[in-house]
């Protein structure tokens, strides 16, 4: 967003306004293959999940775990992975690619605090990593803490709560 | 099987968030907080754990079910201690997910010399 302001600047230097800018830009746009991003996203979010199953069968057969005792431990090896490839700069390309495929996984939520964390780095660890941590991910607490307590409060009226 | 269901399970739910972006033009951070805000809702209505049994981690792994954990942890809790359990229950299920991503992502901006 940033460079894109500092160019629609630039070519308002050469007499253009922001609105003609605008349409220019637009003009030049690549053409976005909705379909085409669909797949990859398909693709890569699909494999993501068929890798956390792998993990999953793994603690539940050599560790004697319940599919729900190893939904946690699962969680954890994904984060893990998706620290490690976004701390090589590997997940962001891979991101790059697929889009929404990389990004709804669990691992997309990582790799948001994680290169968050990285990017702010060199503002110190307490205001720089410790701040800026959730930046992205906190909209997704947020939103999921407060939807779960409506839900659980129309739940506790309705007296339907607990399975 | 559970493999196949999870490629499929896990896929569709991505093309959701990709249509979010390509489609209604939203923001990642929008197109997350809305999926999991949708994943609390389906877990309102005790649909999400069939869906997980069913595809295994094709569920369990997309944000969706980061809002299927939340309202788990806090109907459990109502359930068994009632009306707070509301507000204490919420990130009983999630502890791991979070704590492992703060714990790791903290690690790494100690071990990891930034790029640029």
């Amino acid at each position: 967003m940033a460079s894109k302001g500092s160019t629609a600047n630039r070519y308002k230097k050469m007499s253009m306004s922001p609105k003609e800018y605008k349409a220019f830009a637009k003009e030049k746009e690549p053409p976005r293959s909705i379909l085409g991003n669909c797949i990859k996203a398909f693709l890569v979010g699909g494999t993501i999940c068929v890798v956390g199953q792998a993990i999953t069968e793994l603690f539940v057969h050599l560790m004697n775990m319940t599919p729900e005792q190893a939904s946690n431990p699962t969680v954890a090896v994904l984060i893990l992975i998706s620290v490690i490839l976004t701390s090589l700069g590997v997940y962001d390309k891979l991101a790059q690619f697929a889009g929404a495929g990389s990004a709804v996984p669990v691992t997309g939520f990582a790799n948001s605090m994680c290169s968050a964390a990285l990017e702010h780095r060199s503002e110190g660890l307490v205001l720089g990593v410790g701040g800026n941590m959730f930046k992205l991910a906190g909209a997704v607490i947020v939103y999921g803490t407060v939807a779960a307590f409506f839900v659980g409060i129309v739940h506790l009226i309705l007296g339907t709560g607990g399975q | 099987m559970i493999f196949l269901w999870a490629f499929l399970v896990g896929g569709a739910i991505c093309v959701i968030g990709q249509l979010m972006f390509d489609v209604l033009k939203l923001t990642p951070a929008h197109t997350m907080a809305t999926l999991v805000v949708i994943g609390a809702i389906i877990d309102g209505f005790d649909l999400y754990e069939p869906l997980i049994k069913f595809a295994g981690a094709g569920a369990s792994v997309p944000i969706t079910s980061f809002g299927n954990a939340l309202v788990h942890g806090a109907l459990t809790e109502l359930h068994t201690s009632g009306w707070i359990g509301v507000i204490s229950g919420i990130f009983k299920v999630t502890s791991a997910g979070i704590s492992a991503a703060i714990i790791f992502s903290f690690l790494a901006a100690l071990v990891v010399r930034p790029k640029g």
